[in-house]
């Protein structure tokens, strides 16, 4: 099986978290359904040429996340019931945002100026279409449409 | 059990044959160990290999990364038995070295740059050579590795580039299938091409988790990408030996705006302060995750915190220990 995972040089984030990415969207889109069996850590390691210490390291942290089950002798599968996509992007979000204050910061804007900033960006967003509008903004239309 | 085909019992037995071997290659080894030195030593006039110690186990792949001169080309003609170390104990495959150095190669592949092919001879010769020798020759992965190689048989050796000529003494190596490879530079000088081809190799070697290889390099890519084991070498001593990701962890850069006035804490493991003014940048070997709030609480600003590339740790890690050598 050929898991289609891609380790990428010029990506700065370390190789485990690029594998721990891309199985957890596998999961989350299906897929590797629920209970399947995912290749093993050795396998996986000669298919991507990256040391087994470090598809193992990712096996640990995804077992941590409850997304994937380790059983000694027996290899990975996914688990039955990993619940994933609020907590899968959580952590993602949190870093982003640690992110983006860190910049505000730099070029010195005001907590409230960087709460406009993000609304500027979520409209634009929603208008390319790739963004929920927000509730409010949801709820007057549907008001309208009634 | 009665309607067993009898080949399963056949094969039953040969299994228990096998863990019944295994054990006994397990005690040899002492514990799981393809490669253990203890307080190795060798005195040159103008150089010294100063109590090396090092671990490597089964089924698992070592980087050996160290400046020009450092001491990796000893250290592997000491494993090898090529050079006989002052002091200290050294296993390979469970075998003391150089004592038994004759059991012990019939395993161990061993490829360096000043290995030597005969010139006038072709591929095909060298093979056929290689299988009379060691009868674990393996004519089918012979040919896979031609091919992937891109290596033509009937070429004669003096004719092959340098990258050739590598390709080919890995292949004559491989294709005997020696649990242990101890490969010195194997990817210095190749194209990126004939390097991938090179990697891809010895990751498929590692399928089978009772094979072991021992590599050094310059490539710090290489070896950050491949290896589960990173040993660092300067000046005939080990700097650092540790499984890579623990390692890679625990190297950060924190990037710090610190007003006047303000002291930051002294955080353990700093091996470098560089930056000016009120920017200052500190590069840190034992990192811990609390590390920036304990700098903010102090009244700096963290403006980031990078992980380190190995090339990266690779420098900062020998021009500290220069540094602090020179003063």
């Amino acid at each position: 099986m050929h898991s289609g995972i891609y380790i990428s040089q010029s990506d700065a984030r370390p190789m485990y978290l690029q594998i721990m990415e891309q199985i957890k969207q596998r999961v989350a889109v299906g897929d590797w359904p629920r209970g399947q069996e995912i290749p093993s850590i050795r396998q996986l390691a000669v298919e991507l040429r990256v040391s087994v210490i470090t598809v193992k390291r990712a096996y640990l942290e995804l077992e941590r996340e409850s997304v994937i089950v380790t059983q000694h002798g027996k290899g990975s599968t996914v688990a039955a019931d990993p619940d994933l996509s609020p907590r899968l992007y959580d952590r993602e979000l949190a870093e982003h945002i640690d992110q983006g204050v860190r910049l505000a910061e730099l070029l010195g804007l005001t907590q409230d100026e960087l709460v406009v900033r993000v609304r500027e960006r979520w409209r634009q967003a929603s208008f390319a279409g790739s963004a929920r509008p927000d509730k409010q903004e949801q709820d007057k239309q549907e008001e309208e449409l009634v | 059990m009665s309607d067993r085909n009898p080949n399963a019992a056949i094969s039953d037995f040969a299994t228990q044959e096998l863990a019944i071997q295994d054990v006994t290659i397990q005690n040899l080894a002492g514990h799981d160990l393809a490669i253990e030195m203890e307080g190795v030593s060798k005195r040159y006039p103008h150089f010294a290999l100063q109590n090396i110690s090092l671990n490597l186990p089964h089924g698992s792949i070592m980087g050996f990364i160290g400046p020009n001169g450092a001491g990796k080309s000893t250290t592997i003609r000491i494993l090898m038995g090529l050079v006989h170390q002052d002091q200290g104990e050294v296993r390979v495959l469970g075998r003391r070295m150089p004592a038994e150095q004759v059991e012990a190669k019939r395993e161990i592949g061993f490829v360096s740059e000043d290995m030597r092919l005969y010139g006038s001879a072709t591929l095909a010769w060298h093979m056929e050579l290689i299988r009379s020798i060691f009868p674990s020759w393996n004519q089918v992965y012979a040919d896979h590795l031609c091919a992937r190689f891109d290596l033509k048989r009937q070429q004669k050796i003096k004719g092959l580039s340098h990258g050739q000529r590598v390709k080919a003494a890995l292949l004559l190596v491989l294709a005997r299938r020696p649990r242990l490879l101890i490969l010195d530079e194997p990817t210095t000088g190749l194209d990126p091409v004939a390097r991938r081809e090179v990697l891809d190799e010895l990751m498929e070697v590692l399928t089978d988790s009772s094979r072991t290889i021992l590599f050094s390099s310059h490539n710090t890519l290489d070896v950050e990408q491949i290896s589960d084991q990173i040993t660092f070498i300067d000046r005939g001593r080990i700097i650092d030996s540790a499984d890579k990701e623990s390692y890679l962890d625990r190297w950060r850069r924190l990037r710090l705006e610190i007003p006047p006035g303000v002291v930051t804490p002294a955080l353990p493991g700093i091996v470098e302060v560089g930056g000016s003014g009120r920017f200052s940048v500190l590069t840190i070997n034992r990192f811990d995750p609390a590390m920036p709030a304990l700098c903010q609480d102090a009244g700096a600003t963290v403006q980031s915190v990078d992980r380190m590339t190995l090339e990266e740790i690779f420098i900062s890690n020998v021009h500290s220990r220069r540094e602090r050598q020179a003063v």
